[in-house]
């Protein structure tokens, strides 16, 4: 049967999500928590950078922009008047529920994306990247002085903790899926014909800006899904947090994996999890039985930033390159003929 | 205070400003034109620098020496990560270049982290830095960091102006930057010109460290993040790798931001200083991608 593994792979992933949080302690669920997070927002990231070879920086932007927006939607009205009095009056009244909120920060990002990916998609290679940069540093610029609806520099609090790992892996699925649609679909090989050459692949009829913008806009439409979930796990965060740490960690799951490869983006941000939850453990200092190694803190970045590194060096295209692990059965996405990164 | 004495004030705020962003963004440029490399990590030489100099000062070192010996060890410092980061990726895509550098900030930040701890450390002065000078009854003020900026800036740039006109390496680090591959082709050391690039564009960020650090009297490991963000407007408006876009680049930037702090703050927009800034970047992208001085890219598809 055509999905027998899509189906068999879907039911393994719900028994987990309904065992673990009975299970596993909490420590665990809350790692499983950011990393499927993490998954969704990795994933976006590729489909513009990996696959459309708009290499964004600002993805963290948009994440900001579902965080707040989703966290000023879901606050309850007690605490809007506690935390955030000068609110308008359209936002202060009501309070959403957590799905509908969700939506619509990401719908908020699609749009913003949108409208700045008009000009910005014009841009190519290192432009592109400096200039979504720049949206970045503006996003964390207004979030901070726009104190009415942010709290400003201080921390935003208060928000429900409504990300479960079941909320959270729904989404992944539902992201996981549509992108992959999208990304091997007849469109999906047109944005990798833009990556290649973008005058080729005007050449044969495609649309360079519209294609380019739309894969930006559905990026940042998973970016604020994914800034709504962790502001629903943090509960409270600050512009800080979203910032260029964040963005480099999200880069690093993605070309650990492989840009152009969903399989690759899953499984870069499962291995740099793994990596980094072990390496803090071992920063914190262990001991041998004979020799006690003092905590280093900072030395699991480093470790990565390493990694990092090997990795442009070694294998530019990721560990996956451009292959994919396909769930569905005869259908075009693992044999399709592929497009080579480097001709 | 008068309206004259007033402008006054703000022309020496906007050269101070203006040299600093000149002197790191240079370096940015001079990187750009001969490996296309966006390179992220020059904001962390300025904390090399600064750093250099603290340890040296602590260590007892006078603190002029302590400042050359700062600025060396920042100029060893670019030396490495050429040899081990970027020589290895270079011809690579521009985007894999750029994540090499993303990954050395990262690198190089957390280093300063672990060694120095994330706290913003004190950074001492001797007394005549921090001397001031007073024109018009203290209605015009500045200190010797402004004037210290201002000159070695100005002497950096005068070399950097003489180095490439009249040396071996510097003609060929002109033809380098023209194309690389051919200027290999007709026997330039380019592995030679490369690594003088980096040594002058990573002294020079050690030394806008300094000046850095000396201005706002601490050092911590994330202090090259704005710097940088702020010359890469600077090299990317005055136009990207060329040297005299980055000088232009750097002051006029500078003034802009003196410009916009001075306005009334009614208006509100002083602390949307870096917001205007970025949105001017990105319109310079859009409308002039070579900059003002107009330097030929491929910028958009």
């Amino acid at each position: 049967m055509k999905y027998s593994r899509l189906i068999i792979a879907l039911g393994a992933l719900l028994a987990f999500t309904l065992l673990v949080p009975n299970i596993l302690p909490q420590y665990f669920v809350r790692v499983l928590i950011v990393m499927g997070i993490n998954i969704i927002l990795v994933a976006s990231l590729g489909l513009s950078n990996g696959f459309t070879g708009v290499f964004s920086l600002g993805h963290v932007g948009f994440m900001a922009l579902g965080a707040y927006s989703s966290g000023i939607l879901t606050l309850e009205v007690s605490k809007k008047l506690a935390y955030l009095p000068d609110l308008p009056g359209f936002l202060a009244g009501y309070n959403l529920p957590f799905l509908p909120a969700t939506i619509l920060a990401g719908l908020l990002c699609a749009a913003v994306a949108f409208l700045i990916g008009i000009p910005l998609m014009r841009l190519s290679g290192n432009y592109v990247s400096v200039a979504t940069l720049g949206f970045l540093v503006i996003v964390n610029n207004v979030l901070i002085n726009a104190e009415t609806l942010t709290r400003g520099a201080r921390t935003f609090t208060g928000i429900p903790d409504f990300t479960t790992l079941a909320w959270v892996m729904a989404w992944m699925v539902v992201s996981l899926i549509v992108l992959s649609r999208i990304a091997y679909s007849p469109f999906g090989r047109a944005m990798r014909a833009t990556r290649e050459d973008g005058i080729a692949a005007q050449g044969v009829g495609i649309q360079v800006l519209p294609t380019r913008l739309i894969a930006f806009t559905i990026g940042a439409f998973f970016a604020g899904i994914g800034g709504a979930l962790y502001a629903h796990y943090l509960v409270s965060f600050s512009p800080a947090t979203f910032y260029i740490a964040m963005m480099v960690t999200q880069l690093t799951m993605l070309v650990l994996g492989g840009q152009a490869s969903l399989t690759g983006a899953t499984l870069g941000v499962v291995i740099v999890t793994i990596l980094s939850e072990l390496l803090r453990n071992l920063e914190r200092g262990f001991n041998l039985g004979f020799v006690k190694l003092p905590a280093v803190f900072g030395a699991s970045q480093i470790a990565l930033g390493l990694i990092f590194i090997l990795v442009m060096v070694f294998r530019p295209q990721g560990l996956f390159g451009d292959n994919e692990i396909s769930f569905v059965a005869n259908q075009a996405d693992g044999n399709e003929p592929r497009v080579q990164d480097h001709p | 205070m008068n309206f004259l004495e007033y402008t006054f004030q703000q022309i020496i705020n906007a050269v101070s400003q203006g040299s600093m962003f000149a002197l790191v963004a240079v370096g940015l440029s001079i990187i750009f034109s001969l490996l296309r490399l966006t390179n992220f990590a020059h904001g962390d030489m300025m904390m090399v620098g600064a750093f250099g100099t603290l340890v040296m000062q602590l260590a007892g070192v006078p603190f002029l020496l302590a400042v050359l010996l700062g600025i060396v060890i920042s100029a060893v410092v670019g030396i490495i990560i050429e040899r081990i980061a970027y020589r290895p990726v270079r011809g690579a895509p521009d985007v894999t270049m750029l994540l090499t550098s993303v990954a050395l900030t990262y690198i190089l930040e957390n280093l300063g982290i672990l060694l120095f701890t994330s706290s913003p450390r004190n950074f001492p002065l001797p007394d005549w830095m921090n001397a001031s000078f007073n024109l018009a009854d203290g209605r015009i003020s500045f200190t010797s960091i402004n004037l210290l900026t201002f000159g070695l800036t100005l002497l950096a740039l005068l070399f950097l102006a003489w180095f490439v006109r009249n040396t071996q390496v510097g003609l060929g680090m002109r033809a380098a930057a023209e194309d690389l591959t051919a200027s290999y082709l007709v026997g330039i050391n380019v592995n030679t010109v490369i690594v003088v690039a980096f040594v002058m564009a990573s002294s020079f960020a050690g030394l806008a460290g300094v000046l850095w650090a000396a201005q706002a009297g601490v050092v911590e490991p994330h202090m090259g993040f704005t710097p940088l963000l702020k010359a890469f407007v600077a090299a990317i408006i005055g136009g990207f790798g060329s040297i005299p876009g980055a000088i232009i680049g750097g002051f006029v930037l500078g003034a802009l931001e003196v410009f916009i702090q001075s306005l009334p703050s009614e208006w509100g927009l002083g602390a949307y200083r870096d917001a205007i800034v970025f949105t001017l970047l990105i319109a310079f992208l859009l409308f002039r991608p070579g900059g003002i001085v107009g330097v030929k890219q491929e910028v958009k598809l």
